[in-house]
């Protein structure tokens, strides 16, 4: 008599929600996750969080260190919550040692590596350069600025779509930051880095600085390949969803980062209405889709203030390295009409990563947005792709 | 807008950058119309590996011809063609299998291709990762390996031939193409050279996709040293209508390990075929047991174009004054790209060819 269970992947804010909500109906649930621990970007191995510890009392069967590869369906029912990575874009220098990602910094430090006494300049784009920054600083390190490549207008027109005082949030980012005595530009972005010179560019003027590590990052984007690879219709670099997170694919839902770059309330509250819905309780998922829509108002006025400028088209200089699997400069993809023209004529995306680190970029720079996953979404042992059923979690 | 040629070419994958390289050579003006990307069809989903090949005299004589053009070729092309003279050993997994080598040792000595015989001890030597058991091999070192994209596009930038991308062909004629967005290129010959997909504008030609599935790899120098193939693998490629997968792994000049293959009539969808594609990897580790221990970073299909009688259809299409056809080379067009285009440049111009082209025309099998 038992229906057959819902197969969640990804166990960040969104999974978890969504597990621990559709197992609450009665459903079985298999939750998904590549890594060691279920937590996601922000929770990883956090057991005080709250929805960690709900998940643990929640009889969701937990299967960590379980890459879904998109050769098939993982379940039935299946909802994809596959979260986000960061945006990286070249510039001269991007590709040098002491060069991070603002996002990788943070899992770095978070994951041990000692800071202490370092130097630190956290640059490009959106409201994970202050948690970095912060970080460092709580872990001993210093951070010299952080560079903001958007107007301090848009940042103040972000907070006024959050808050009836304007004024006051906007200034507060800031002057937080300006308490801890870090300068925090707006307007400004590295133009190269070059052993441990910064050089950098506010407005007009230009300016050097020196660092131990340059942790630069543009955003996010959604982790879009597994969705597209299972046939879900995507809008905007996000897949496409319903109000009750159904995607364009019949028994496939999608929550959290995957469908529009939010935070974590936005990943919260879609998940959980997501493993409503897919349990059956559209009632209790309706509920929810007031909470929702507040949710993604602010993703939207979060994606407007953070919106990157064509500015930065112009960082990478002819010789600079956009793919840096294969190799491949500047010069070479300038001039071509696509994403697949790139990746069939000069390799582009085509190293290890599949073009995890360099097709937003890429997309960004040149204007194209076609896009063509291959399975497996992750490198995995030719071995596994033969005999996915033992890695992939419940036959349909 | 409207164009015209002496010789316009629909389709801008190997085989077709192949006849406007030598169609342009001979004198000709040329026109390429490609609808997508160049290369960017079987081309690219395919091994691109160059082999001469003894199922018959004539599909011998045109892969000989061909590996002879592309070994002239390949040392001017840029170095993103990643030549790779890597050469073929075609693995014999028992007796029966050794004297299949004997024969094609035979069979290739007499016609002056270089080959050698290798047996239990050498093949191991030669390919450590094989399994230790295998009977022998038959080693042909003049084959190599190229990836065919650039190669194609290196043909159409070197002749100067006209090319024109992105808008697909709606209709071919005996005087030209017109295009789906209405505008027409004329031409004194029309050259069908759309692959997998050349049926679809000339309904009466005997193609029909045969799918394939190919698994790549991470880097892993010197993992493997040449192309090998088992020696089961023509039994089971020829088996009309059924599927087969056969042991047919590539070594990248990358260092990435590029693993085959299978053949599948039917299936027209463009996606994996999770059968086909276990079969096919656990085929590979019965060969190199430690293959299924690589990190595989993408799998993918493609379609070739097969014909009835495995040959490709080059020349005049019968019963058209100006329609001419360059397709239907199933699982060897990129080996055979060079010497279709020669062909048909010989045809055209009237000039002698180095190989009897008779074999190859469509006259054999389609009736006018
Ligand atoms: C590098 C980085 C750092 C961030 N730091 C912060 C921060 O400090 N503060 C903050 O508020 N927000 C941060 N965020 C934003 C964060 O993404 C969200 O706040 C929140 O974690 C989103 O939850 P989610 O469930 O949508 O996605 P995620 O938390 O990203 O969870 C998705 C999970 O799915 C897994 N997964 C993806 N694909 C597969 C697959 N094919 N098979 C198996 N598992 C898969 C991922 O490994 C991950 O564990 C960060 C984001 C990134 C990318
Ligand atoms: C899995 C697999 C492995 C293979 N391995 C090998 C190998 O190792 N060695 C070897 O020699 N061969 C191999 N082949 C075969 C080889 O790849 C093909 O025979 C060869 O690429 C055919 O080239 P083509 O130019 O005829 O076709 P394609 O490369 O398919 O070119 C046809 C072109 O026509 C275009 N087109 C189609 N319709 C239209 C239209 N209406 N308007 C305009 N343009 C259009 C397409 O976009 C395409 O670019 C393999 C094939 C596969 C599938």
């Amino acid at each position: 008599m038992s229906a057959p269970a819902i197969v969640v992947v990804g166990a960040g804010p969104a999974g978890v929600a969504a597990a621990c909500r559709a197992a609450g109906c009665g459903r079985r649930v298999v939750l998904l996750d590549d890594n060691p621990a279920p937590g996601g970007q922000i929770w990883r191995g956090d057991r005080q969080q709250r929805w960690l510890a709900r998940l643990a009392d929640s009889g969701v069967e937990v299967r960590c260190g379980t890459t879904v590869s998109g050769l098939e369906l993982p379940g039935a029912t299946t909802i994809l919550a596959t979260g986000a990575r960061e945006l990286f874009l070249p510039f001269p220098g991007w590709t040098s040692p002491g060069v991070t990602g603002a996002g990788g910094l943070q899992a770095l430090i978070k994951s041990g590596f000692s800071i202490a006494g370092k130097r630190v300049v956290v640059a490009g784009s959106g409201l994970l350069l202050p948690a970095v920054a912060s970080l460092v600083r709580k872990s001993g390190g210093s951070v010299v600025l952080i560079a903001e490549q958007t107007s301090a207008m848009n940042m103040a027109a972000f907070a006024a779509a959050l808050l009836s005082r304007p004024e006051k949030l906007a200034q507060s980012a800031e002057a937080a930051l300006s308490l801890l005595g870090v300068p925090y530009f707006t307007r400004c972005v590295v133009e190269s880095f070059d052993g441990g010179r910064v050089r950098l560019r506010r407005g007009n003027a230009i300016f050097e600085c020196d660092t131990d590590y340059l942790a630069s990052g543009f955003g996010l984007v959604p982790n879009t390949e597994l969705a597209a690879l299972l046939g879900c219709r995507l809008l905007a670099g996000a897949v496409e969803v319903d109000e009750f997170q159904q995607t364009t694919v019949a028994g496939v839902y999608a929550a959290g980062e995957l469908t529009g770059i939010g935070g974590v309330e936005k990943s919260l509250v879609e998940g959980e209405i997501a493993g409503l819905a897919a349990a059956g309780a559209v009632d209790e998922a309706r509920a929810l889709f007031g909470r929702s829509r507040r949710a993604r108002r602010f993703s939207a006025a979060l994606n407007r203030a953070f919106a990157l400028d064509g500015g930065l088209r112009a960082l990478p200089r002819d010789e600079t390295l956009v793919c840096r699997c294969e190799d491949v400069s500047h010069s070479r993809l300038k001039g071509l009409a696509s994403w697949r023209q790139a990746k069939l004529h000069t390799r582009c995306g085509m190293g290890p990563c599949q073009g995890r680190v360099c097709a937003a970029a890429a997309q960004f720079l040149y204007g194209w947005n076609d896009q063509s996953p291959r399975p497996p979404v992750f490198p995995v042992p030719a071995g596994l792709l033969a005999d996915p059923g033992s890695f992939e979690g419940e036959p349909t | 807008m409207n164009h015209s040629a002496d010789v316009v070419i629909a389709g801008g994958g190997i085989v077709g950058a192949a006849c406007a390289y030598e169609c342009a050579r001979a004198g000709l003006s040329v026109t390429v119309i490609e609808g997508a990307i160049i290369g960017g069809g079987a081309s690219a989903a395919g091994m691109g590996h160059i082999v001469v090949m003894d199922d018959s005299e004539a599909q011998f004589n045109l892969t000989l011809l061909s590996q002879q053009l592309w070994s002239e070729r390949v040392a001017e092309m840029t170095d993103g063609v990643e030549h790779l003279p890597c050469g073929t050993l075609w693995v014999a997994a028992d007796e029966e299998e050794m004297a299949e080598v004997r024969r094609k040792r035979a069979f290739y000595s007499q016609r002056g291709v270089p080959v050698e015989m290798l047996d239990s001890r050498q093949l191991a030597e030669a390919e450590p990762h094989l399994r230790p058991d295998l009977a022998g091999g038959l080693l042909v070192p003049g084959d190599s390996v190229v990836y065919p994209p650039v190669a194609a596009r290196w043909l159409l930038d070197r002749c100067g031939a006209r090319v024109l991308t992105g808008v697909p062909i709606a209709t071919l004629d005996d005087n030209g193409a017109t295009l789906e967005d209405g505008s027409r290129v004329s031409g004194g010959v029309i050259v069908n050279a759309l692959g997998a997909k050349a049926a679809r504008l000339m309904p009466s030609i005997p193609v029909t996709p045969r799918k394939g599935h190919l698994v790549i790899t991470d880097r892993y120098p010197g993992f493997l040293r040449h192309q090998l193939v088992e020696l089961g693998y023509l039994k089971s490629a020829h088996s009309a209508g059924a599927d087969s997968i056969a042991f047919n792994v590539q070594p990248r000049r990358t260092g990435q390990v590029l693993i085959g293959s299978s053949r599948q009539f039917g299936a027209d969808h463009k996606g994996i075929d999770q059968p086909i594609l276990s079969r096919m990897l656990r085929r590979a580790a019965e060969y190199m047991p430690r293959i299924g221990s690589l990190i595989a970073i993408r799998a993918w299909t493609g379609f070739r174009a097969a014909t009835p009688d495995h040959l490709p259809l080059i020349g005049p299409m019968p019963g058209a004054s100006r329609l001419w056809l360059a397709t239907g080379h199933e699982g060897l067009g990129v080996t055979t790209a060079l010497a279709t285009g020669r062909l048909i440049a010989d045809q055209i111009t009237g000039r002698s060819s180095p190989i009897d082209a008779a074999p190859y025309l469509p006259a054999r099998c389609i009736h006018g």
